[in-house]
């Protein structure tokens, strides 16, 4: 187990890139500058201790194939953003807490439950039948395909809003 | 990294089981520190092996998710997450 802390640096660095990815492609970053640089030491802390960024709030197991699930950005954090407008370790917000209308709230452990498929379909093409785990969404201005519960709240393409989507299947 | 004790008003048996890599529990933690009580946290990330395990098993009597930060009150009450009301409530 590596004893070094992330410089400030290397925070700055990684913050600005993960920063940047975000907003290129419909996300934010926790706009609390002080809680997500620390969000941002924890994950490069994991990156020495395990090879790969674990979320910080989370207890890894350090054999990747095992955390798979929980590698920023986790399995998790578009249910979460959907649901609770925050991903587990609230490095990822939606809009409206990203603009202080919404407060932020510990969102609880999503992983180890079922994921919920409330929407889950069957789909038939030519006489065979398709069992989706999830609905698919299309972004209807730049035809960008999802499967999750939800569209995205802005489309990671074209940058549509959540309400430019249709079920598509 | 062995359990630490943080001095300060006896409020009962107060452990917290931490990450030292998570916010949620530095948050936790820290409101501990501002109210002043007595309480014993353990950063489970830092445990290894048959220490990890054992924590581990004892975080999951109460809290089976095992996440982070798991607050036992006198081996009574159980407070998942950083939720500063229901803390400074069930501490006053």
């Amino acid at each position: 187990m590596s004893g070094a802390a992330p410089d400030s640096a290397g925070i700055d660095r990684l913050y600005a890139k993960l920063n940047a990815e975000a907003e290129k492609s419909g996300y934010h970053l926790n706009p609390d500058i002080e809680f997500t640089r620390s969000l941002v030491e924890g994950l490069l802390t994991n990156m020495c201790r395990y090879g790969y960024m674990a979320c910080p709030c989370r207890l890894a197991s350090g054999v990747r194939a095992q955390d798979l699930d929980i590698i920023c950005p986790c399995d998790y954090r578009d249910p979460d953003l959907s649901e609770f407008g925050a991903c587990y370790c609230a490095l990822y917000v939606n809009t409206a807490i990203l603009q202080g209308k919404q407060e932020l709230k510990p969102v609880p452990e999503r992983r180890g439950r079922k994921m919920v498929e409330k929407n889950q379909e069957s789909m038939s093409t030519g006489g065979v039948t398709i069992k989706l785990s999830q609905p698919v969404w299309r972004c209807k201005v730049c035809g960008y395909l999802c499967g999750r519960g939800e569209p995205p709240e802005i489309c990671p393409i074209c940058k549509a809003t959540k309400d430019r989507f249709e079920r598509f299947v | 990294m062995a359990r630490v004790t943080v001095p300060g008003v006896n409020k009962g048996n107060v452990m917290l089981f931490a990450l030292s890599t998570c916010v949620w529990c530095g948050k936790t933690k820290k409101l501990l520190d501002e109210m002043g009580v007595a309480y014993t946290y353990e950063y489970v990330d830092l445990l290894a092996g048959k220490d990890r395990d054992a924590a581990v098993k004892e975080i999951m009597v109460w809290n089976p998710a095992c996440s982070f930060p798991t607050l036992v009150l006198n081996n009574e009450k159980c407070i998942v997450g950083f939720k500063e009301d229901e803390i400074r409530q069930a501490l006053a």
